[in-house]
């Protein structure tokens, strides 16, 4: 049983193995042997999303388009253009929406700023919380009055004889 | 008691979020372009291959630019409404035939050489039209997809409305449904050509 998952494993593994090398070779011949380029193109790829598996990077991605944009990068890169042309070329062409790390405008200012909103909220409800628990706590911790010991003391006294 | 109900009450908002967030289109990501000029192309025309169009030979006209190809399934969909649109409505609709040949996956792109692909994408093109009839005032090629780059193509088939002026009022992602096209598009044709 144990030896057919490993040979299951061995030939998964091996499968992946290969393919991925085999898309690394692609990428690299295509790109030849400019490594500052390369470098480049690697990381816009990575702020850059797939409109068409949207959950991926142009980087991650094999879709088609993803294809056609890193192309597209690649040829600016070779045309000299600067990171901040390149991403510029992106948005107008695809909006905001095809940075992976969307801008800071009133439109996404829920986005970015939702988490420390909730985050202070709940801050505010455990400050909250905690100090009605410690005033509760303080109330309870009063000593008993006079009538109520002797009340205490008689309680226990009928125990006693029992 | 008073607590299960914050409980509850937040539960409740939680689940209207989820049930409005998971009812949006994924893929209806607004277009930058609506408002800007129409990007500017110069492709060969489909029925005669010695000519090409611009968008600015279009200019002074209300039109539509409708991006397509055999392999699209979803134009497939889509398809009869269009061509019941262009026996109805006097508007020009170009067609923008997206990459016919590379886009279709079934083809190894590094064999073929480009008058080869050229060949082919006229030839499947043209079947097609021939095939499901042809809405289209005319259709133009653009084989490599560099044109759908400039329009922000990213799920075929897709749609522009283009104004008198040459600006585009309108885009619209994913196959044109008859309610689409009712709701949407024709009150805004309407408009356009006041």
């Amino acid at each position: 049983m144990k030896r057919h998952a490993l040979i299951a494993l061995f030939i998964f593994g091996s499968f992946f193995g290969s393919t991925a090398a085999m898309a690394d070779a692609a990428t690299e011949a295509a790109t030849a042997v400019d490594p500052v380029a390369e470098k480049r193109l690697q990381k816009l790829s990575e702020e850059l999303r797939c409109l068409v598996c949207q959950n991926q990077t142009i980087a991650d991605s094999n879709a088609e388009l993803a294809q056609d944009l890193r192309r597209e990068v690649r040829t600016m890169i070779k045309d000299g253009k600067t990171d901040q042309e390149i991403v510029d070329f992106m948005v107008v062409r695809y909006g905001d929406f095809v940075l992976y790390r969307p801008p800071v405008k009133g439109i996404t200012l829920l986005l970015w700023g939702g988490p420390v909103a909730l985050m202070l909220l709940g801050l505010f409800i455990l400050v909250r919380y905690l100090r009605r628990r410690a005033t509760r706590i303080n109330a309870e911790d009063q000593p008993l009055s006079a009538d109520e010991t002797s009340r205490a003391d008689a309680m226990l006294k009928e125990i006693d004889q029992k | 008691m008073n607590r299960y109900f914050w409980i509850l009450g937040a539960f409740a908002a939680l689940v209207a979020l989820l049930a409005i967030g998971l009812n949006l289109n994924p893929r209806d990501v607004p277009s930058p372009l609506v408002g800007k000029p129409a990007p500017a192309f110069n492709l060969t025309i489909l029925a005669t291959p010695d000519k090409a169009l611009a968008p600015k030979d279009m200019q002074g006209k209300v039109w539509l630019l409708n991006v397509w190809s055999s392999w699209c399934v979803s134009c497939r969909a889509e398809h009869p409404v269009l061509v019941e649109f262009s026996k109805k409505v006097d508007v020009p609709l170009i067609g923008l035939n997206y990459k016919e040949v590379r886009g279709d996956g079934g083809f190894d792109m590094s064999k073929m050489p480009a008058d080869e692909e050229k060949k082919l994408a006229f030839q499947r093109a043209n079947k097609w039209l021939s095939d499901h009839g042809d809405p289209y005032k005319l259709t133009v090629m653009d084989l490599d997809g560099r044109v759908g780059i400039d329009y922000g193509v990213y799920g075929v088939p897709e749609t522009y409305v283009i104004d008198k002026a040459g600006i585009i009022r309108m885009k619209h992602t994913g196959p044109i449904s008859p309610d689409v096209l009712a709701q949407k598009i024709m009150p805004l044709l309407a408009e356009l050509n006041k």
